[in-house]
């Protein structure tokens, strides 16, 4: 009998022990939930419920389509709005899951009797999927260690603000249901290939199929669960339940992602997806290659088997390139070649490069995004190096790819998340196993020998029973991996335990005491407090701002609201005709369509670059380069966002240079990039600024009578801290139309021709020196007379 | 499911020694129940058909291109689960299959294959 180092209830059933734990449990989960969707919640408790940001402006417009005119309506919808003159085939081009899926809970609500606003819905369905995914966050761990992990990881993944950050109340964009997706799908894979069950492999493939109509990151399912199968293949892991997850998983999986209009024939046709088919090929060869190995004794035949089965293997492969080369798969994508080379991007695709998600993550937004979890994140996976079962091989795979993702782009943080969570709970909860479990190691007097040898024996029989020998080594782990974290306290630890080690094989090793296991389980909680400090903190602070919406303090702390944008967009709705083109740089693209109705020449769908390029130039030229692309286009009224009056540093003019990149990849002879910097290569807006930069329509727009704000006073831009120009520019082919309050938001008007057939400008020096020139119409109507 | 079909044919060539081939029969009329063997029927039945609309594919034409992948992979769908049935109901992978006793395997089986001919009906257009 084992010494305790605090008494345990005794008197208790097994039975009873079961259901309180399971009551708790679902207790648990339930707060998590709740805590999960609370912390959402910051958004619309500061500003109000509405849709954030750009790309969530779309999905809204879309279901909205989709909830007023049926899904059929939805799947067929051409919107001769956006793209202007193109339009765009949305049904065809857009990943409808996430439509679908409010669609259906507005239906069934509403077959309830319950009238809930469509937009509400779509504010409050990124916090209700959350809930979802710290669900499927804790049946995954669970699979990987056991219960408490996976209570620990549901904890983490619901307030961890990695994740937050996509998913907060009114952020209805792809993400918010994507990570549920994901998560499940991987739980599904996983519980396929533990027990050996197609309909897991099914569930996984259906879910698979929800992912690929959600969002476009499937293809980081599509490549991970083949990199799995393929890293087991090469472990020499083969077994029937590997292809019976795999095989089911994949046959329905790919055929079901085909059925999404806009993924179409892609997964036979790209590289992306031909990992998926390789390792399916490969299983089903070494599949036959083990029937007939099991059916014949011969050794010589054997050998040959598996050396028909690399050789074949490798004929694959090479057929596949083959395919590639000659052009019935299509080579790898801009996008992808942009995750392996960071500086693609800036050089062949300044589209992509010049969206912000897209930049490299820096260094402080690993702490900012998960905090005590990234330092935890090692540890949980050398964790899973010590167990190493097929499961565990997943998330080694997983950790390694996703920490390389986030590392390239800070959207991809999002996918580095759940694994970051499950690794730094199997850690978490395996130091709180270690020292809230109340066996005492043996006493050094006992026979050493005996007792190591009985506890290796338990150590093989039942992994999960913590046995001193275990339990050592589990410390030795924490310790290494984990000592910086552990603060004085561990380094108490460290020694205790070093110095025990010394003698080895002379003495038990364990926790001893009740002292020892305080000192560790009180600082624990003590991350986790500060833990969830941190994650509400950066909630409330970054995360939870609409963008639409903007918030300031005044001096006496009180908020103050911003509201620029929807000043200006229900100006344009209200004001002008319905038919109305209006251009403006791809950003407000989807919020001028969703909250103007107005037709637009781009937006944040970016799939036709020369359009966009066009924008730009006409943005980055003179008034009268510009003004017959603004006239070809039909465009009614310019949009310029300029921040300079109230310092909102993502204005126009601070994004200029990406304009000015896109138009010279079209059009390199007319506008140069060096053209727009003062001659000592500064980016600059005053009295230096270069005469090309003076005289772009973009900078016109922006500083137009500008000057006049500050009564003859020094005009000063508060985003770049610099003086303006006290004579500020004029406009002959624009009039300006509207000036939000802050003057965040300017809307031009572009003049019609002129009637009597002269061109604008000198038109406008007509009216304008009318008094003091009038010798000059005299002398022409003599001339005519 | 082309190399599925390599793989069939490599033992002769590979071999050279027919006496192999004959052992490998031998060994699989004795050692194979009926019941697997019906299954394998039906695995050959579905490669064959799987072969035969490939070939059409390639030497024909693949204009209905969505109704051909719908034939094709209902032939490779139907054919990987049945082989994961075969493998799920064979007594030899018992130790394998803790968790999935034959009815299971069966139900399984029943509902992977409505998913694939759902999605199989809904792509044939």
């Amino acid at each position: 009998m084992t010494t305790k180092a605090y008494a345990l209830p005794s008197d208790l059933s097994p039975a009873t022990v079961t259901n309180t734990t399971s009551l708790l449990r679902i207790i648990a989960l339930a707060f998590i939930s709740g805590a999960a969707i609370a912390s959402r919640l910051f958004a619309v408790i500061n500003f109000e419920s509405i849709i954030h940001e750009f790309d969530p402006w779309f999905n809204y417009r879309a279901t909205r389509v989709l909830v007023a005119d049926g899904f059929y309506e939805f799947w067929n919808w051409f919107d001769p709005t956006a793209w202007y003159p193109l339009g765009r085939v949305v049904g065809g081009t857009v990943y409808p899951g996430l439509m679908a899926t409010s669609g259906v809970i507005y239906k069934i609500l509403h077959a309830l009797n319950l009238p809930v606003d469509i937009r509400n819905i779509c504010v409050l369905l990124a916090p209700g999927f959350s809930s979802l995914t710290a669900w499927s966050t804790y049946m995954f761990t669970k699979e990987l260690k056991d219960e408490s992990a996976g209570l620990l990881a549901a904890a983490f993944i619901g307030i961890v603000p990695g994740y937050i950050s996509r998913s907060v109340a009114g952020s209805y964009d792809n993400e918010a249901i994507a990570i549920f997706l994901l998560m499940f799908t991987f739980f599904n894979w996983i519980k396929a290939l533990k027990t050996g069950s197609a309909f897991f492999g099914t569930i996984a493939a259906l879910f698979y199929f929800y992912m690929v109509a959600a969002w476009g990151g499937y293809a980081f399912i599509t490549n991970m669960i083949p990199l799995h199968a393929l890293a087991l293949l090469l472990m020499g892991r083969y077994s029937s339940r590997l292809y019976v997850a795999y095989s089911s998983w994949y046959a329905v999986g790919t055929l079901a992602s085909m059925q999404v209009p806009f993924v179409g024939f892609q997964p036979v046709r790209t590289s992306e997806h031909m990992a998926a088919l390789g390792v399916f090929g490969l299983l089903q060869i070494i599949a036959f290659a083990e029937l007939v190995r099991s059916h014949v004794s011969s050794k010589q035949f054997q050998t040959l088997l598996y050396a028909s089965v690399i050789g074949l293997g490798f004929l694959g492969t090479l057929a596949i390139i083959g395919l590639t080369y000659k052009g019935w798969i299509a080579p790898w994508t801009g996008r992808f070649y942009s995750l392996w080379d960071t500086g693609y991007a800036k050089k062949y695709i300044p589209i992509i490069a010049s969206v912000s998600e897209h930049q490299p993550t820096a260094w402080p937004s690993f702490f900012m995004d998960l905090q005590f979890l990234i330092f935890l994140f090692p540890a949980g996976v050398v964790m899973c190096f010590r167990e190493l079962r097929d499961e565990h091989v997943f998330v080694i795979i997983y950790a390694i790819v996703a920490s390389y993702f986030a590392g390239v782009m800070v959207r991809l943080m999002l996918t580095l998340t759940p694994v970051v969570c499950v690794a730094a709970a199997i850690a978490f909860s395996t130091v709180l196993d270690t020292y809230i479990n109340p066996v005492e190691p043996e006493a050094p007097a006992d026979e050493a020998a005996s007792s190591e040898v009985n506890s290796v024996a338990s150590d093989v029989t039942n992994p999960s029973t913590p046995t001193p020998v275990s339990k050592k080594s589990k410390k030795a782990v924490k310790d290494s991996s984990a000592s910086s974290t552990t603060g004085p306290f561990g380094d108490l630890v460290a020694s205790v335990t070093s110095g025990k080690s010394g003698k080895k094989g002379e003495r038990s090793f364990g926790v001893f005491g009740l002292d020892t296991r305080l000192v560790v389980i009180f600082h624990a909680i003590g991350m986790l407090i500060f833990f969830v400090w941190h994650c509400t903190w950066v909630t409330s602070n970054a995360y939870s701002s609409p963008s639409v919406v903007l918030a300031s303090s005044n001096p006496d702390g009180s908020q103050h609201i911003i509201d620029d944008f929807r000043e200006a967009y229900y100006w344009l709705r209200q004001n002008t005709p319905e038919t109305a083109v209006v251009m403006s740089w791809w950003d407000y693209g989807y919020q001028i369509a969703g909250m103007a109705d107005r037709p637009t020449l781009v937006d944040n769908n970016t799939w036709n670059n020369t359009h966009i390029a066009t924008v730009g130039k006409a943005m980055s030229s003179s008034e009268e380069v510009a003004y017959p692309i603004l006239r070809k286009h039909d465009v009614d009224y310019v949009l310029v966002i300029f921040g300079g009056l109230i310092g909102y540093s993502g204005d126009d003019i601070n994004k200029f240079l990406w304009m000015v990149r896109i138009a010279q990849g079209v059009w390199p002879d007319e506008i140069q990039e060096p053209n727009y910097f003062t001659r000592k290569g500064e980016y600059k807006i005053d009295d230096e600024a270069s005469p090309t930069m003076k005289n772009s329509l973009m900078y016109k727009m922006s500083y137009y009578r500008y000057a006049e704000l500050f009564g003859g006073g020094q005009a000063l831009d508060r985003v770049r801290g610099q003086q303006v120009p006290k004579t500020g520019p004029t406009l002959d082919y624009l009039d300006e139309a509207f000036t939000s309050e802050n003057w965040i938001v300017r809307i031009y008007e572009v003049k019609k021709e002129d009637l009597l057939g002269r061109d604008l400008k000198s038109a406008n020096a007509f009216a304008q020196g009318k008094k003091r020139k009038r010798t000059k119409p005299a002398s022409r109507r003599k001339a005519l007379l | 499911m082309t190399p599925k079909a390599t793989s069939t044919a490599k033992p002769q060539q590979a071999t050279a020694a027919p006496n192999a081939l004959e052992s490998l029969l031998k060994a699989y009329n004795e050692t194979t129940s009926s019941r697997l063997k019906t299954v394998d029927a039906f695995l050959v039945f579905l490669m064959l058909s799987g072969i035969v609309q490939f070939l059409y594919c390639i030497l024909v034409t693949n204009f209905p291109f969505n109704a051909f992948l719908a034939g094709f992979s209902s032939c490779v769908g139907q054919f990987v689960l049945t082989a994961s049935l075969r493998s799920q109901v064979n007594p030899a992978n018992r130790a394998e299959f803790k968790d999935v006793s034959p009815e299971r395997a069966f139900a399984d089986f029943a509902m992977g294959s409505i998913v694939l001919h759902f999605f199989v009906f809904n792509f044939l257009g």
